[in-house]
């Protein structure tokens, strides 16, 4: 059974599932305008005081934004919430039912949980891009558009290396549960271009936690920043993460005695 | 009255003894609340800086002393939280709360007064570290010192007592997220948690002065700084003391019909 198909299987399942708390959608969508308001009265409120940001105009730091909505909103359907069940699982005991699955391991605690609701950030993201985009007027062809593309998987698959590490640290250190709010402490930096950081923080949202390939990248794609080399180096950096990441799980699961009865 | 000074005493000791034995799950906590002021310290004193540099009577140091005494302010801005009370009624241990012969709120009022001790102890390793990272600078004054160590505790108050009361909404309804959510944006907008109130717009200015968010949050932390008249800073004290007293009317009257509404779950 091939892998997709099985990702296929867990989100319908999860899709299903979901649709039974229909009220939940009207919640989230709620939830999720709101955060939309607070953002725009954000950046409405630092443009009333100037009119670049670190070299970015208004409708640039919107597509940012639009991006950062987007990748919160994937980190949110589908990574944190397989990564928040595979800690809960190494603490009470009950991995031990996912790893003696036939299929590989690292893939079934990857897509066993789905929250379908969260996608509605994720159309908010799109139309926030799409606004900003349309006003940036800048030519957008094809290219820009596959790099945009392209930047953006790559960004999702290294926040989803990064989750993996943490995660795998849970082997070791068995509560864990601030780490997650620690990490969306860190997500919402994305929510700027990183350009604006001081160096030492900059480096951090690069390379520690991969924010800046996660939103910069990609909006840079969309606003005609994204020289080649970066997206080379993007390219490079997501095959290191998802080696080490697998090689560091690989090396937890070792580690890993089983707790259940 | 003896006994409750007692019953204070006894339960911000067992709050302090047990934050205390938590101390890494706290820093993790603390640590993660720290990414949030930062973020905005960071766009500001950009916007400071292209601006030739102050905005809104804010340099970069002074945003760097502002987003400073956030983190402390936050850290006291922390109360029950309103979603504790689905918690409560649902597994019914307000019933056990009830039968105790003083009202459930002091022991809330002295659990997070006790905790707020240690947060403050907590606190001080990280502004020590973000004060080398950012280079505040403070023009305080004496009074302002003095003012700062009412307003810290008064702020603490006012938001004590008006998240009792939104809490209570769960005796009445259970959909209650989207009505709590609403209140923490109002919040987040105009207490000065987002950005100081002097850099919003003019008439967000004046919808922050009728609201309470402002003496929580943005008032204790412009009283250290330095940006506040002396006049200004025995105002807020005022003003502080005025909402406290709302706050206590408010939950004296839901409580007493909340109760009424009540009838017990589980044990």
């Amino acid at each position: 059974m091939s892998g997709f198909k099985l990702f296929v299987t867990f989100f319908r399942i999860g899709a299903l599932n979901e649709m039974q708390y229909r009220v939940n959608f009207f919640v989230q969508l709620f939830q999720s305008l709101l955060a939309l308001a607070t953002g725009l009265f954000g950046l409405a409120l630092v443009f009333e005081h100037t009119t670049h940001l670190g070299g970015w105009s208004r409708h640039e730091l919107l597509a940012v934004m639009g991006v950062h909505i987007l990748m919160g909103g994937l980190i949110r359907t589908t990574i944190q919430p397989n990564m928040e069940r595979l800690m809960g699982d190494v603490q009470e005991g009950t991995l031990d039912f996912a790893l003696t699955k036939p299929a590989d391991a690292q893939l079934i605690v990857s897509v066993r949980e789905v929250r379908i609701w969260q996608t509605v950030d994720m159309a908010m993201g799109l139309i926030v891009l799409l606004v900003a985009v349309l006003h940036i007027q800048s030519q957008i062809g094809v290219w820009q558009a596959l790099a945009f593309v392209a930047a953006l998987l790559m960004g999702g698959l290294m926040i989803y290396s990064f989750w993996l590490m943490l995660t795998t640290g849970a082997f070791w250190v068995i509560r864990m549960e601030n780490i997650i709010e620690l990490f969306q402490g860190v997500y919402q930096a994305g929510r700027w271009p990183v350009g604006i950081y001081p160096d030492w923080l900059r480096t951090g949202l690069t390379f520690l936690v991969p924010v800046a390939f996660a939103v910069t990248v990609p909006a840079e794609a969309l606003t005609a920043r994204l020289t080649p080399d970066v997206l080379l180096g993007a390219a490079a950096l997501t095959a290191l993460l998802l080696f080490v990441a697998r090689r560091f799980w690989k090396f937890g699961l070792r580690r890993y005695s089983g707790a259940s009865a | 009255m003896r006994t409750l000074v007692d019953l204070y005493r006894g339960t911000m000791r067992i709050a302090v003894i047990e934050q205390f034995q938590y101390r890494v799950a706290n820093y993790f906590y603390m640590i993660g609340m720290i990414a949030e002021p930062v973020i905005y310290l960071v766009v500001w004193s950009t916007v400071a800086r292209a601006q030739g540099g102050s905005v809104g009577g804010y340099t970069p140091g002074a945003f760097a002393a502002y987003y400073i005494v956030w983190t402390l302010v936050r850290n006291m801005n922390i109360v029950l939280t309103p979603y504790a009370w689905e918690r409560r009624i649902q597994r019914g241990q307000l019933s056990g709360e009830l039968m105790r012969p003083v009202h459930p709120l002091h022991f809330d009022l002295a659990f997070f007064m006790g905790w707020k001790v240690v947060a403050i102890a907590l606190w001080l390793p990280i502004a020590a570290i973000l004060i080398a990272a950012f280079q505040p600078t403070f023009s305080t004054t004496p009074l302002g010192v003095a003012g700062f160590a009412v307003a810290l505790w008064g702020g603490f108050l006012v938001r004590f007592f008006l998240m009792w009361a939104l809490g209570m909404l769960t005796f009445w309804t259970t959909r209650v997220s989207a009505v709590f959510e609403l209140y923490f944006t109002v919040e987040l907008l105009f207490s000065g948690r987002l950005v100081p109130l002097s850099l919003m717009p003019e008439w967000a200015q004046q919808v922050a002065g009728v609201l309470p968010f402002k003496w929580a949050f943005g008032y204790p932390i412009e009283t250290l700084i330095g940006q506040l008249t002396p006049e200004q800073i025995l105002t807020g004290l005022a003003m502080q003391a005025f909402w406290i007293l709302v706050g206590i009317v408010i939950v004296g009257g839901v409580w007493r019909a909340a109760v009424r509404r009540f009838s017990a779950v589980g044990n």
